[in-house]
């Protein structure tokens, strides 16, 4: 029993097609499997395997067609949409591959946004945002736009953003693929830092096995089906 | 648990020149239904003014207007009897008996005719209007062919100078004075001896009658009265009302044409609007993506986005109104189309005006962005995201 609190994301069964045309495409067929809390897990795979889907049903912006997924005790293939939203606002975290900042939002308004969807009071976020602002050292630059910062600081600033709510857990798909070495060594300490100190659990969709050695677990996707590790 | 209204903001300020063009397009529409409703406005504010709150017009029953009204001598001295009339410094009834006709004359320079309103008055015609003023010369003498022209009048049309000679009803008339009546239509009129007009142009009935109430909360009963009486075929109308009256008809006009004009146009502004907002939801997919998968429900992409539109219709109205407001340095100078005579009048803006374009302009804004925003919202997330 009490390895089965300890876990924060357990799928079972989950099966996604899509459609294409007039005929539905299996992308991802029968996947269960399991992540404790704490755990940095990279998913590898060829490209089109399914990695992105499968990173998506769990971070519940798409749906299964069957099976179930749980996160942290929650089942969220129950919840409809306006409660999936609420959900994920309050425990999901996403890291993409182009940062997807607000253009037209700083760097500190960019890192406050989840906030606003929480009842904290302007200054209660201030402290918030100040604070995630230290973790990734970018208190500096927090005036800037996203055009005014680099890849990796972009990236840095959407890592703040997706801790700033203190998410159980983090979704990051192919947090590296746009960066340098440089850079993205620096993002993927960064994601070290955060499961090590903060007990985050990552679920990160990678090609770089730089990244993938940073993770605790590596888990292969080959079309739809998950490989045994 | 929305999205800050400074992105919606910002949003607008980044893509400057859309913004700039699309709310000129709406400022235009704007423009041209306040200045329509300015337009009305300053004619029904001219036209009230033109009345004296406490003097009753008579008429026929039956007549819009004093041209078309007669009212015989008879009818006149029962009128007169009536005891809520104020009495005058002089111990007579403030009232006046008036006919009115129209003729034509030629206008100064172009020499082209065009019709002026020709008032008979009586004793008390000048003290029963306190907003006409003799501010040269002197008043006509009964009995004489004298007459005064009103001031905007006397410098555009031949002979309405002091001191010049007009022919008509087969007379030479002399004008012996000039009066200033503000904005109202008396400004456009000549003024002589009642019973002189009376004869020359071989009229046996009165237009009008003009009297003053001692109290102007007796002005039911005295309507009921003068109404009822078997022996009078008139109406009675506090002065105010009856100018306003008048007015309808063209106030009316003027408010169809403008508003079915504003809204041939407003469809091109609007389409206009969507057409931007269509343009900045395709270009900012993946941030609706993004704003989702945060946890942002479609509700609040819904009301950024309207927000936006909204925003970008206030802007142009606000334009509008703005570039309208300048219209009340204009004086309009046209035909009354019911008396035919010449009146000016000036644009109006009021605070009602004002609010209704403001309105208008938020309406474009909505019907503008509510597809587009509709769209944003109704987005798959993993689609937007893609
Ligand atoms: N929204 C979608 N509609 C249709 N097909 C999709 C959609 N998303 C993904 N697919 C298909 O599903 C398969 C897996 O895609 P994806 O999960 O993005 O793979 P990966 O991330 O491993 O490269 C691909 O064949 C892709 O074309
Ligand atoms: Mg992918």
């Amino acid at each position: 029993m009490t390895v089965e609190r300890e876990m924060e994301v357990r799928l079972k069964d989950v099966c996604k097609s899509y459609q294409r045309g007039s005929q539905q495409v299996p992308v991802l067929e029968k996947i269960s499997f399991e992540i404790a809390r704490g755990e940095f897990l990279a998913l590898m795979g060829p490209s089109g395997s399914g990695k992105s889907t499968l990173l998506n049903l769990l971070a519940g912006i798409d749906k299964v067609d069957s099976g179930t997924i749980t996160i942290g005790g929650c089942e969220i293939t129950t919840l409809g949409d306006s409660e999936l939203a609420d959900w994920r606002a309050a425990s999901v975290g996403f890291i993409f591959q182009f940062y997807n900042l607000i253009p037209v939002l700083t760097a500190y308004e960019n890192i406050e946004l989840p906030l606003l969807l929480t009842c904290l009071s302007r200054r209660e976020r201030r402290e918030h945002v100040l604070a995630a602002l230290e973790v990734v050292n970018l208190t500096d630059r927090m005036d800037h736009r996203p055009s005014q910062l680099s890849g990796g600081q972009q990236q840095r600033v959407a890592i703040a953003r997706a801790i700033i709510t203190d998410p159980a857990i983090l979704v990051a798909d192919e947090p590296t693929g746009d960066l340098d070495r440089v850079s993205a060594g620096e993002i993927l300490n960064l994601m070290d830092h955060l499961v090590r100190e903060s007990g985050k659990t990552i679920i990160m969709v990678t090609h770089d096995p730089r990244a993938a050695e940073k993770a605790h677990i590596v888990r292969h996707l080959e079309k739809g089906i998950l490989l045994e590790s | 648990m929305n999205i800050p209204l400074s992105y919606s903001f910002r949003n607008l300020l980044t893509r400057r020149l859309t913004t700039f063009l699309t709310a000129s397009g709406m400022a235009m529409v704007v423009f041209v239904f306040a200045a329509t409703l300015m337009l009305t406005d300053g004619l029904q504010k001219t036209l009230i003014e033109t009345g004296s709150p406490d003097n009753v017009v008579i008429i026929r029953k039956g007549a819009q207007t004093e041209v078309q009204s007669g009212v015989e001598r008879l009818q006149t001295s029962i009128v007169a009897s009536q005891p809520e009339i104020a009495i005058g410094q002089d111990g007579s009834c403030l009232m006046a008996r008036e006919m009115v006709v129209l003729i034509n004359l030629p206008k100064r320079g172009s020499n082209k005719p065009a019709n002026v309103v020709i008032r008979g008055i009586g004793a008390h015609s000048l003290a029963l209007r306190p907003q006409v003023k003799l501010i040269e010369g002197r008043m006509p003498r009964p009995g004489s062919a004298e007459i005064i022209a009103g001031l905007s009048l006397s410098g555009r049309f031949q002979g309405t100078g002091i001191g010049e000679h007009l022919r008509f009803g087969m007379r030479e008339w002399r004008v012996v004075g000039i009066f200033e009546a503000g904005n109202t239509g008396f400004n456009s009129e000549i003024w002589g001896d009642a019973d002189q007009l009376m004869q020359a142009f071989r009229r046996p009935v009165y237009s009008s009658l003009l009297f003053r109430l001692a109290d102007v909360t007796q002005f039911a009963a005295v309507k009921e009265r003068l109404e009822g009486d078997p022996r009078l075929t008139v109406e009675a109308k506090l002065e105010p009302r009856y100018y306003l009256d008048q007015s309808e008809a063209m106030a009316k006009f003027l408010r169809i044409l403008g508003i079915t004009l504003t809204i041939i146009f407003s469809l091109g502004a609007t389409i206009g609007a969507m057409i931007t907002m269509y343009a900045a939801v395709a270009n900012r997919v993946s941030e609706i993506g993004t704003l989702r998968a945060i946890g942002f429900q479609r509700s609040s992409i819904l009301a950024a986005f309207l927000f936006e539109s909204l925003l970008l219709g206030l802007v142009g109205g606000v334009a509008g109104v703005f570039a309208a407001s300048f219209m009340q340095l204009i004086t309009i100078s046209t035909m009354n189309w019911q008396t035919f005579s010449e009146l000016a009048f000036s644009f109006s803006l009021t605070p009602t005006t004002v609010l209704q374009s403001l309105g208008f302009s938020l309406v474009m804004g909505f019907v503008g962005g509510v597809i587009p925003a509709l769209r944003a919202s109704r987005m798959s997330i993993v689609d937007a995201l893609h």
